[in-house]
């Protein structure tokens, strides 16, 4: 057991994976030479050469789509996105070629690829930088989709995302890469569609992935003063989602609020509220409550920026609210 | 050239001017009866048809080898019958039947047989140009030969996917052809209309990659050109560029007029009399290699062929209620 950042979680899995089987190559901008742009890459050009390690002009459609291809050709491509942001020009790659290739093939051909890069808000990055595209990719059967919070998980998981014999998208928290955690070395799997209670409470249920675990525990934190105990539940894969997982835990809080950083409307957050309203509906003694992101484009301003974010103060108030402390 | 060896030489090449022109008539044909079927409403949705194009998704996998890799756009029944998929599962596929060849959840635009290198029809113009390539960029870096040819229409020229994957194709050196079959209109409009450099086969220079300008009406020299190109991406691992000029005779899909608004009777008249199957036919009538006789047996035969196709895929069943769920992801 090491402790490593995030980053280097990632990269370990990256050279794990690619040392495991040679038909994983890894494809995207600055992954080579400059040794990737948040360096998941680094070390690698040198270890695997460019045939798999390759740089590639700004072309997110065309190299996403080269990328499918390639699978189609019987390699385990990893795509990587030098953000989220971008990736959404790569879109009809990702949704109309690689999530519905098996299905419209008739079962044909199967779709080993991975597209990865970091997701969610940074810092001051206004508008077009700085946003959370879970819910746009977790809408569209055909892909499974993960997000880790943890060094441990970000390497488990990414090892998961390039085993699988589906399209896997890899939601890297933007503002986690620096974040450091025990783990695990060598084989260190984690499975997709597994949540992972980060924080054992019995009275709320703080139900977040990615970096809002951060900010879940954060509360639970705080909400522990108040003697106030916090079950937070990281969801670790948004498709599949660990229904059964969810549930559990509402039964044995009866309360929960879901964080995340996206927008609400359509969030990842109104799929969980359904899903317990319809399966834990007697188990509730208070409507579920969410903390999102605001519903407005990015600003840049710091304190419009910090207004606009999921933060610690806003789940302690969300949990006061289902706990009814407020009233 | 001893004379054996030349008449061996001559009986090979009039082997595959034979086949060529009995694939030709097989894709008019299939395409004729899918027309009627689709009238009868036994085939949904969008449906695009060959007539006219024939000789270019002919002449192209002629110069292929059966383990290269062939990827198009929605227009693709011809290819997809020409790499070898059974009239029956084809016909089948249109029909929405289990037993065709992806299963009745494809249908018109997405028929695949990836046994055979038909890595499938696809449905967004432009989408599957970086499939193509990196069809070839998977067989480089496996080290084995194959070749990928990607057919589109000259719209995809608009769109930026084109222009992503030809500079990563000659960037990378991948072996795969880009098969452009301009048959001057996207849709309804004349490409003239809508492109400001309208030799396509121009755009290759911006990519520093290899093109030529082939006549589509005419088989052969869609082969020749393409045997070429086959042979730049298998020895040298070049990307080319070929722009094959084309007509369809029928409108862009099922739904719509031969002509109308955006091209005129004449015009569809005009490119008519230079149908590719009759230009074949009456080549190899000259070279003395077929006769009357023998083309009217090989087009009774063809049909026969396709009313049994048609046969098959009315009786076929449906595919069962629960392959609804199955095919969306592997275990």
């Amino acid at each position: 057991m090491a402790t490593l950042t995030y980053r280097d979680a990632l990269n370990q899995a990256l050279r794990e994976e690619m040392q495991r089987d040679p038909s994983v190559f890894l494809m995207g901008e600055e992954v080579g030479v400059y040794q990737g742009a948040y360096k998941v890459s680094r070390g690698l050009l040198e270890e695997f050469g460019p045939q798999r390690v390759v740089d590639t002009p700004i072309a997110e459609l065309g190299f996403a789509g080269i990328g499918v291809g390639a699978a189609m050709g019987g390699l385990r491509p990893v795509i990587e996105f030098m953000t989220w942001n971008f990736a959404v020009l790569a879109l009809d790659q990702i949704v109309n070629s690689a999530a519905k290739m098996l299905y419209m093939s008739g079962g044909q051909i199967p779709m080993p690829i991975v597209f990865r890069g970091p997701n969610g808000a940074a810092l001051q990055l206004s508008s077009q930088h700085s946003q959370a595209w879970e819910s746009w990719v977790a809408h569209m059967p055909g892909l499974k989709v993960v997000a880790p919070a943890t060094p441990a998980d970000a390497k488990g998981l990414l090892k998961s995302a390039i085993r699988d014999n589906n399209p896997v998208i890899v939601l890297e928290g933007e503002m986690l890469y620096n974040v450091k955690g025990d783990v695990p070395d060598g084989e260190h799997v984690v499975p997709i569609g597994r949540a992972d209670i980060k924080r054992e409470g019995s009275d709320v249920t703080l139900v977040c992935h990615s970096k809002t675990v951060t900010v879940a525990l954060k509360a639970a934190e705080q909400l522990a003063q108040d003697n106030i105990s916090a079950e937070v539940l990281d969801l670790r894969s948004i498709r599949p989602l660990d229904e059964a997982a969810i549930l559990e835990s509402v039964k044995k809080t009866n309360r929960a609020i879901v964080v995340e950083e996206g927008w609400p409307h359509a969030g990842i957050g109104a799929q969980i509220v359904d899903i317990i309203q319809r399966d834990a509906f007697d188990d509730l003694d208070a409507p579920v409550q969410r903390v999102t992101q605001a519903d407005v484009p990015m600003p840049y301003n710091k304190h419009l920026e910090r207004a606009a974010k999921p933060s610690p103060e806003k789940v302690v108030a969300a949990a006061r609210r289902v706990l009814y402390l407020d009233t | 050239m001893t004379a054996t060896a030349r008449s061996a030489k001559d009986t090979a090449q009039a082997e595959l001017h034979l086949r060529m022109l009995r694939q030709m008539l097989l894709v008019r044909r299939f395409e004729e009866k899918t027309a009627e079927a689709y009238a009868l409403g036994k085939i949904g949705g969008f449906c695009h048809l060959y007539i006219g194009q024939e000789a270019v998704g002919v002449g192209a996998l002629a110069a292929l080898r059966d383990d290269d890799y062939v990827i198009c756009s929605y227009r693709e029944h011809g290819q997809a019958l020409i790499k070898g998929i059974s009239a029956n599962a084809v016909m089948a596929e249109l029909f929405g039947k289990a037993t065709g060849c992806s299963k009745g959840k494809g249908g018109s635009m997405h028929l695949f047989d990836a046994k055979r290198g038909f890595m499938g029809g696809h449905g967004i113009v432009g989408g599957h140009l970086p499939l193509g390539a990196g069809l070839a960029f998977a067989s480089k870096y496996k080290g084995s030969d194959q070749v990928s040819l990607c057919f589109f229409g000259e719209a995809a020229v608009n769109i930026g996917a084109f222009h992503e994957t030809l500079n990563m194709a000659s960037v990378w050196k991948l072996p795969v052809i880009f098969l452009c079959e301009n048959n001057r209109y996207g849709m309804g409009t004349a490409f003239e209309r809508v492109a400001a450099v309208t030799d396509i086969v121009e755009h290759a220079c911006s990519y520093d990659m290899a093109a030529e300008l082939v006549d589509g009406m005419n088989v052969l020299t869609v082969y020749e050109a393409t045997r070429r190109a086959v042979e730049r991406a298998r020895k040298q691992s070049h990307p080319t560029l070929l722009e094959v000029r084309t007509y369809r005779f029928m409108g862009h899909s099922m739904s719509d007029p031969l002509h109308g608004v955006y091209r005129t009777k004449d015009e569809v008249e005009e490119q008519k009399a230079r149908d590719p199957i009759t230009h074949l036919a009456g080549k190899l009538k000259e070279d003395g290699v077929i006769d009357q006789a023998a083309l009217d047996a090989m087009d009774a035969e063809i049909h026969a062929e396709v009313e049994a196709a048609v046969k098959f895929a009315d009786e076929s069943p449906d595919p069962d209620p629960a392959e609804l769920f199955t095919d969306v992801l592997v275990d």
